[in-house]
Formats: C-alpha cells, sequence, structure tokens
C-alpha cells in the first residue's frame, strides 16, 4: 500500500478538487482579498477561470478614499500596507466589479468589511441576493483601521456579533467564511467564538500589524503609521495559526494564507490543515502567482505520489507513532523530486479538460453534509 | 495588452549619475508608446525584495541584433536599483510591460514644449521623435540639481528646434528650475501643449505655469508603485474627473500621465475631506 502511495504519479492524475463547506471547488488556489482588486487587472496575465475562485477586495456600503500615500513600505520578505479598504462601495462593486466577474465565468468570494455590525449585516443582505456570489468573506481583521476597537477580530464577543449577524442576513447556500487576525492572545479562542456563531469557515491568516521608520526622516515610513505586514515573511505565523485552530476545530473548513509564493509553499497550508489556500503578496512580484502556485501544487503532490488533495489535507496532525501508514507518505528530499512538466495535452490552461476532470473526479469527503454547490463555470 | 515576459540584459552602460540598461523583452517593444512604463522584478527568482521597479521606457528597437529590446534609464538609490546596477550582459530579467497610459499625442501639428527632470527625461526622446513626425515644433527644457544628473540633452539636440538646459546650482545652462525658463519659451514659441516628467515639485510647478495660460498639460508622475498592474492600491493620487469628483486614482493604470490641471498636486499624500469616501471630520 504505502510503496504505492509513495511512487510519483503524473500530475495530470491527481485531483485538486476541494471544498470550503457547502462550496465545492475545482481548485484550492485563489487570490487573496485586497491583492487581486477584482481580478480583471490580472486576467491579462492568466486565465482566472483556473483559480478555485477570485476573493475581491473589501467592500465597504459606501466609497472609500482610503489612507493618504505613502501606503507601501518594501520590508524583508514582505511589505507593509496602510491602504485602508479604498473601494467604490457595494453599489458599484455590483455594478461594475462582479459583473464582470460573472460575465467572464470567474468564481467570485466577495470580502466585505464594516465599521460596525449593521454594516456587515447590510452587505451580507445585499450580496445574497445577487448572482455570482460563491461565498462571503468577512474581513474583521484590516489593521488598518482608525482605532484597533475597530478590529472585531481581536475581540470575541464583537467578533462573534458580526458574525452572526452576517450569517443571519446571507442566504442559507453561500458559506461565510470569517477572516481572522493573527494579532491576538489566542487564535483559537477567537475562531471558537466565530464558529460558535455561524462562521461556515475561517480564513487564517490577515497581515500582522507592524511599522517601519524612515531613516532618513526619522519618521514612520507610512502616512498611516502602521500597516499590515505580509508576504513570505509571515508564513510561519500563519502556518501556525492554521495547524492550531485544524487542531482544535478539525471539522471547520480553513482557507489558508499568509505569505505563499510556491507550491510548496501552499502544501505546508493543506497539511497543516488548509482545505484551500490564498496567494496574495506574491501577485505584487509574479502577476500570474496564482496560476504558477496551482500549478506547482499540482507537481508537489504527483512527486509525493498522492492523488488527491484532499489526503494531505491535515496530514501534519498524524503523529508518527502509530500513525495510519495510508496517511504516512514520506516526503522525498526536495533535491531528489524530479519534477517533469506536465505535457501539453494536459496544461492547466485547458479549462475544458480540468472541468471534465472535476466532473469525472470522485466525491470529495465533505466538511458537512448540507446541500452540495455545483461547480458553474 | 500587457505581458509578463523572461528577457536578458544585452548592455548597460553608465550616464553621467545614471545606468543605462537595454534589456530584450519579447512581445513588449511593439506594444509600447511614449510614456508607457515597464516593471522589473529585482534579486532574482528567489529575491526577499518582492515589489517590482517601475520605470518609464526611454527607448525601444523592435528589430535590433538580438531581436526586440526595450531600453530604461535608472538610478541606483536603493536595493533595487544597486541591484540591477551590478547585472551583466547576459543577466536573466523578469518584465512586466507596456504598462500605463501613454502620452497624447495632438491630431494637429501644434507646438509642444517638453520638460524633462532628471532622469525623468528618459521618455522624452521618443516623444520627440513621434511628434515630429506629425509636424509638431518640439522644444525641450531638461532640468537637474546637478550636470551628472541632466539627461538627454544629446537626444534633444538632435530632436527639437531649441534646447535649453537649467540646473539648480548652474553646473550646466541656466541657474534656476525648469519653471524659471518655462513662460518665456511657451510665449516665444507659441506652444499649445507641454509634456512634462520628473518629480512632483516639478510637476506641479509647470502645471501651476500652464493652466492659467491655457497651456494644455500632460504630465507623467512618479508615484511609488508595489505591483504597476493596478491590483495593489498603493501609488494612488487625488485627480478630479470629469464630472468635477476628486478621486484616488492609480498612477499605474489611470496615469502615469495625467492632465495636470486634473492633479491635486498640493493635495499629493493628503486626504482632503472632498475627495469621494474620504473620512469626515466629526462635528461635535
Amino acid at each position: 500500500m504505502s510503496a504505492d502511495m509513495n511512487a510519483a504519479v503524473d500530475p495530470v492524475e491527481v485531483n485538486l478538487a476541494t471544498r470550503l463547506g457547502s462550496l465545492a471547488l475545482h481548485g484550492p488556489v485563489l487570490t487573496a482579498s485586497g491583492c487581486a482588486a477584482s481580478g480583471k487587472e490580472l486576467s491579462q496575465f492568466f486565465d482566472l477561470r483556473l483559480l478555485g475562485a477570485v476573493v475581491t477586495k473589501s467592500i465597504m456600503v459606501q466609497p472609500r478614499s482610503g489612507r493618504p500615500t505613502p501606503r507601501m513600505a518594501e520590508t524583508p520578505s514582505g511589505m507593509l500596507n496602510s491602504i485602508g479598504l479604498q473601494g467604490p462601495g457595494i453599489e458599484a462593486f455590483i455594478a461594475k466589479d462582479l459583473a464582470w466577474l460573472v460575465e467572464h465565468g470567474v468564481r467570485s468570494i466577495v470580502s466585505i468589511a464594516g465599521t460596525n455590525t449593521s454594516d456587515y449585516a447590510r452587505l451580507a443582505r445585499r450580496l445574497s441576493s445577487e448572482p455570482g456570489v460563491a461565498a462571503l468573506e468577512v474581513n474583521i481583521s484590516c489593521p488598518n483601521v482608525e482605532s484597533r476597537g475597530e478590529v472585531f477580530a481581536c475581540d470575541p464577543r464583537a467578533a462573534a456579533a458580526v458574525v452572526a449577524a452576517v450569517r443571519a442576513e446571507t442566504a442559507r447556500d453561500i458559506p461565510v467564511i470569517v477572516k481572522l487576525s493573527p494579532d491576538v492572545t489566542d487564535i483559537v479562542e477567537i475562531a471558537g467564538r466565530v464558529i460558535e456563531a455561524g462562521a461556515d469557515g475561517l480564513a487564517l491568516i490577515n497581515t500582522l500589524l507592524g511599522m517601519v521608520i524612515d531613516t532618513t526622516t526619522l519618521r514612520p515610513a507610512l502616512a498611516g503609521i502602521t500597516g499590515g505586514l505580509s508576504g513570505p515573511a509571515i508564513r510561519p505565523v500563519a502556518v501556525r495559526a492554521v495547524y492550531q485552530v485544524h487542531a482544535a476545530f478539525p471539522d471547520t473548513p480553513i482557507l489558508g494564507m499568509g505569505g505563499i509564493r510556491t507550491g510548496e509553499d501552499a502544501l505546508q497550508f493543506i497539511a497543516a490543515g488548509a482545505s484551500a489556500v490564498s496567494v496574495g503578496t506574491a501577485i505584487f512580484n509574479d502577476a500570474s502567482a496564482p496560476a504558477r502556485v496551482h500549478r506547482e501544487l499540482r507537481e508537489a503532490l504527483a512527486a509525493r505520489g498522492y492523488r488527491s488533495l484532499a489526503e494531505v489535507v491535515g496530514i501534519a496532525h498524524v503523529t508518527s507513532v502509530g500513525r495510519d501508514d495510508a496517511l504516512a507518505a514520506p516526503v522525498p528530499p526536495a533535491q531528489e523530486v524530479v519534477v517533469t512538466a506536465a505535457p501539453a495535452a494536459v496544461d492547466d490552461s485547458d479549462i475544458g479538460a480540468l472541468i471534465d476532470e472535476v466532473r469525472a473526479a470522485p466525491e470529495v469527503p465533505a466538511n458537512d453534509s448540507e446541500t452540495t454547490r455545483e461547480v458553474h463555470l | 495588452m500587457a505581458v509578463q515576459v523572461d528577457g536578458e540584459v544585452v548592455a548597460m552602460r553608465r550616464v553621467g549619475a545614471y545606468h543605462h540598461m537595454s534589456f530584450t523583452a519579447p512581445g513588449i517593444p511593439e506594444q509600447t508608446r511614449p510614456g508607457h512604463f515597464v516593471a522589473l522584478s529585482v534579486g532574482g527568482p528567489t529575491s526577499s525584495t518582492l515589489l517590482r521597479r517601475a520605470f518609464s521606457v526611454h527607448r525601444v528597437n523592435e528589430r535590433g541584433l538580438y531581436g526586440g529590446t526595450v531600453d530604461i534609464i535608472f538610478a541606483a538609490h536603493g536595493v533595487g536599483t544597486t541591484w540591477m546596477a551590478s547585472l551583466e550582459r547576459g543577466a536573466a530579467l523578469n518584465i512586466v510591460g507596456p504598462l500605463g497610459k501613454p502620452f497624447a499625442l495632438p491630431r494637429e501639428p501644434v507646438g509642444c514644449v517638453l520638460v524633462g527632470g532628471g532622469y525623468g527625461a528618459a521618455p522624452l526622446a521618443m516623444l520627440a521623435e513621434q511628434l515630429r513626425a506629425r509636424g509638431c515644433r518640439v522644444d525641450i527644457i531638461l532640468g537637474a540639481a546637478t550636470v551628472d544628473r541632466l539627461f538627454g540633452v544629446l537626444d534633444a539636440r538632435r530632436s527639437a528646434s531649441s534646447v535649453t538646459v537649467t540646473t539648480d546650482d548652474g553646473s550646466s545652462g541656466i541657474a534656476g528650475r525648469v519653471t524659471d525658463v518655462l513662460p518665456n519659451l511657451l510665449e516665444r514659441t507659441g506652444a499649445d501643449v507641454v509634456y512634462a516628467c520628473g518629480p512632483m515639485g516639478m510637476l506641479s510647478a509647470i502645471s501651476a505655469v500652464c493652466e492659467p495660460l491655457g497651456v494644455h498639460t500632460q504630465c507623467a508622475v512618479e508615484e511609488s508603485m508595489a505591483c504597476g498592474v493596478g491590483v495593489c492600491m498603493t501609488c494612488v493620487l487625488p485627480v478630479i474627473g470629469d464630472d468635477g469628483v476628486t478621486r484616488m486614482l492609480r498612477s499605474c493604470v489611470d496615469g502615469p500621465v495625467f492632465r495636470g490641471e486634473r492633479v491635486r498636486w498640493s493635495d499629493v499624500g493628503t486626504m482632503p475631506p472632498d475627495v469621494l469616501g474620504a473620512p469626515q471630520a466629526v462635528t461635535p
């Protein structure tokens, strides 16, 4: 059994289908909110339909200007941003951005943000009546707001209140995924509270609050003084958060993110317990990074002998003592992995083939038994 | 449409305080117009310096010895540009381009004044040639802090009816700023359009000179960017729209070229309360 598992398989044979609660996704790689705008700009670099979904930049009820410039400071293996949720407001978003995504057959997870619970409820209600919303990502953890008191994810009670309000206003077949901040004493506690309040899944993690001093002016580099740290620098923090939360709530699906740049980075999150991953800051370096990570993750799984992503979700929690052999395919040393390019006929850009593959794929174990949403492309 | 391509350095040389780099970039030269820019990743594929660096295109050669090439001018003042300055012929690059909205060209053969500050003058030679091809008179003003920071003086002399040089310290040309000589040149040539690229302060001063005279301005801004393709929202500045409403527009996709009178130059780096969606002062 294990010998078969260990032998590398053809990358095209790897089933990448996954689920976030009732939402079935044909691929586990998504964009991270705030790093892909609403997708259109990236569509010149790769076919967005390859992704599990585009997670749009957090939208608020009203238009929002965001913060003054400078809004960005480069840091080792990452960056600080203090955009401050600039956006056109929900009505313009629906009319232009969401319409574009629907028209182009791109699956969309809409990220929402508010300054109070009723804002979130209103956004959830408004979006529930729109076609083309595969799920909501509830951003209760943006650090670029006027006061830390507005970061709902730092306060278990406030976080739970927002999630309960959003769940109550959201159509039953639309999963509510709640994005948490790592800047808390115990992320497991917050996770537990929002799951109790009705979250169907968790997005881990948002940026970490950080600061850079400009050594020429000896003043803060950002106009907003502090900003959110993202990029590979935060990856270990993110993997830790996913691991801890999955250990505590193994039945709650996790969308993992934080510094994913390669397929192997994504594999860390999957092994830690994420069912899907978002690629964010890496897009600024490589506009086609989400498509590349999708391909590399497929190759990484194939090289390790896995025929499906589902086998690897949370596998890092299986201890070596008395572990199930079927789950314990040893990973060959990186330098010995010979990954050959997939033949052109099974190129990832061939969406038609991909869909056929998804439809032919065996049922992926669901995280809950609710109605399954179909893949529409 | 912008493309992301691998290229290779084909030439590097020093030009005063700057570096002139030529590289192959398949698919980019034939699409590039004056005012377009390219975004380069720096430090190689595993670099810890993630953000792309944006450079306005100096020249393109669609059919050179090495295939199509793009030329840029840069100053080595940070980790990314210092790495770029260390590259030798044959080094690998990853390039995204052409990006942004280029300079709008006049339909009629009107008089044009081109103003460049420091290496901001990079796109002016290509622009001057295209304007001349449309029958426009072209006069050029080049300014910099010091003589070694001037760029493009020889090129300008080949393509312009007149070239005026200013330096802050008087080490070349007239001691002073470009806007000290601009009003006189506009009067003398009767130019209808000013094309400008350089630091924000210079663009702001040029717009202030031109607006009361009814002279149309096309200003290419230098804003720091993280992505260059319109997704990061870091390179915004307050711009007045056709509807009179000020919005925070992205330099990378809505610019880098803006009409000077539409940019609220003195408000760059602030958030005026009348910008669409700006925070409002709380009234007691």
